[in-house]
């Protein structure tokens, strides 16, 4: 810790928030310059956990380069995957059978809830709240235990294939997704009793960390960040994919800026990805989970390909550069919340110490994706 | 002043909506599992590593060594050497070795895998302070098993 004087009774010094700090969820650094209790300056400091993820996909096959999606953004891997898999199949022309696509959407659905109730337990407890961080994670087991059923894997999931999946659902799975949405739709009014009416936590978030839709825009932010701050803005919407276009769902939109419209975006985005589930159990066809004719060896024509995904921290798309071989030429990967992280300098200056972390809770970083 | 006793109220409010809850969920079942005294059993989809599936009929293996699962895995964590024996068509398969710390759990090997001799174990009690512990001799394996 070093010191400065500005002023005779003025002085700033530097603190060292993390690279293991609670707070910061995983090993993301923060160099903060104080007055005091006040932020004078706050840089993110990033690297600590950098595995050269987009230097992996020029180096192995596409195939190969798939068990990497799910070790990117650990809590929404299936975006991850379906991300991935659809550039492939956009670049390869290939069809996927309708009854993959449901259920390629239902999982990636049912883990972005999951995703959002860890984000919700974690923050509340960035605030102080312990309790409601246990109740998060007793419904985000059962959806764990559900997506373990069929893909194998509780976190880091590697379940969709070019083309189709790697095993289809069965109807076990189907009931106990119904069974899951019965019971949160009963814990949901729990949780907005406990926490979101809590006198506490609204003093805490009601107008902290105010974003407007201006910074958004310049640092790129998106996902419920960007929705927060009163933008109408997500992937499944405006560029859809998948067969989101045939699935009726709202896209929850905050004009208030603040950290509690982040809260409740995600608090809402929960109960219309239960929506969606409904629909894709209700309106989920027979068939096959494979589509026919999928090439062995992957060798994508000469060109330039993007596409994006919404994920449960924003959108996730994925630039790749093909010279017609068997491995990708370039690979690069655009992670939500490393945009989403990059205004949090510019925004948090001026604000208390115990709002800046408040703030940087509502933005929900995932630090393993954000350093790749 | 007014807004004083008005926190106060909604500040009560608020506490006792929380206690209700909580004494509500005070009373439910203990929701955790007491691991090690209770153990999972687990799905049979299960990733656990990977291993050599026993043929029934034959008692033994049915790799016929040709190196594609070794070929396809991302993390190069599988070593397959398979020999040419006198008698015999084909190559005999005379090891097989999993290096367990590089493994993604992916399934790519099980994938490329045209005779199904490998599939996933439902293993998931390991820990060891130890890497070399992790490195498997799958044919071993088998033969213990049996
Ligand atoms: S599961 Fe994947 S990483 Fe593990 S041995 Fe098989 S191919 Fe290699
Ligand atoms: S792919 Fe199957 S048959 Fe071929 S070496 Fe591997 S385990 Fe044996």
């Amino acid at each position: 810790m070093s010191s400065q004087a500005l002023s005779q009774n003025q002085e700033v010094f530097e603190l060292n928030l993390g690279p293991q700090h609670p707070a910061t969820h995983g090993v993301l650094r923060v160099k903060l310059v104080m007055d005091g209790e006040y932020v004078v300056d706050a840089e993110p400091v990033l690297g600590y956990i950098h595995r050269m993820h987009e230097l992996m996909g020029e180096n192995r096959t596409w195939a190969q380069y798939l068990p990497n999606m799910g070790r990117l953004d650990y809590l929404s891997a299936l975006s991850y995957n379906l991300g991935y898999v659809e550039l492939v199949e956009k670049m390869m022309g290939i069809e996927v059978p309708e009854r993959a696509e449901y259920i390629r959407v239902l999982t990636t659905e049912l883990n972005r809830i999951s995703s959002h109730l860890l984000w919700f337990g974690a923050f509340v407890l960035d605030l102080g709240g312990f309790t409601p961080l246990l109740y998060a994670f007793d419904d985000r087991e059962q959806i764990l235990d559900l997506l373990e059923s069929v893909t194998g894997s509780r976190l880091t999931y590697c379940y969709y294939r070019f083309g189709g999946l790697y095993n289809d659902v069965d109807d076990d799975f189907l009931t106990g997704c119904t069974q899951f949405l019965k019971r949160l739709r009963s814990r949901m009014p729990m949780y907005h009793d406990l926490v979101t009416g809590n006198v506490i936590l609204r003093q805490r978030l009601v107008d902290v960390g105010p974003i407007s839709a201006e910074m958004c825009r310049r640092y790129g932010a998106t996902g419920p960040v960007l929705r927060g701050s009163g933008v109408n803005y997500d992937v499944r919407k405006n560029e859809p994919y998948s067969i989101y276009p045939e699935l009726d769902f709202d896209v929850p939109v905050y004009n208030e800026c603040d950290s509690m419209a982040r809260y409740m975006v995600r608090m809402d985005e929960i109960e219309q990805s239960m929506r969606i589930i409904e629909q894709c159990i209700a309106q989920m066809p027979q068939g096959d989970i494979m589509a026919p004719k999928v090439p062995k060896m992957i060798k994508p024509e000469v060109g330039d390909y993007y596409h994006a995904v919404e994920a449960a921290r924003g959108t996730f798309g994925i630039r790749t550069v093909s010279d017609g071989k068997n491995q990708a030429y370039r690979m690069k990967l655009r992670a939500p919340t490393f945009c989403n992280l990059s205004l949090f300098q510019e925004a948090s200056k001026g604000m208390l110490l115990a709002d800046a972390l408040a703030f940087m809770g509502s933005l929900d970083l995932v630090i393993p994706e954000i350093d790749r | 002043m007014a807004g004083y006793f008005k926190s106060i109220l909604t500040g009560t409010k608020s506490l006792v909506t929380g206690l209700k809850i909580t004494q509500a969920e005070f009373f439910r079942k203990p929701i955790t599992l007491q691991y090690p005294h209770e153990v999972l059993v687990m799905t049979p989809r299960y990733r656990g590593h990977i291993q050599l599936v026993k043929n029934p009929e034959t008692g033994t293996h049915q790799c016929i060594s040709c190196g594609l699962c070794q070929k396809g895995c991302p993390s190069g964590c599988i070593t397959v050497r398979g020999e040419k024996r006198e008698g015999v068509k084909g190559k005999v398969l005379v090891q097989y070795d999993l290096d367990f710390t590089t493994c993604s759990l992916c399934g790519q090997c099980i994938e490329n895998c045209k005779p199904g001799a490998i599939e996933f174990s439902l293993e998931y009690n390991l820990a060891s302070t130890r890497k070399e512990d992790f490195h498997y001799d799958l044919l071993a394996r088998l033969e213990e098993q049996k």
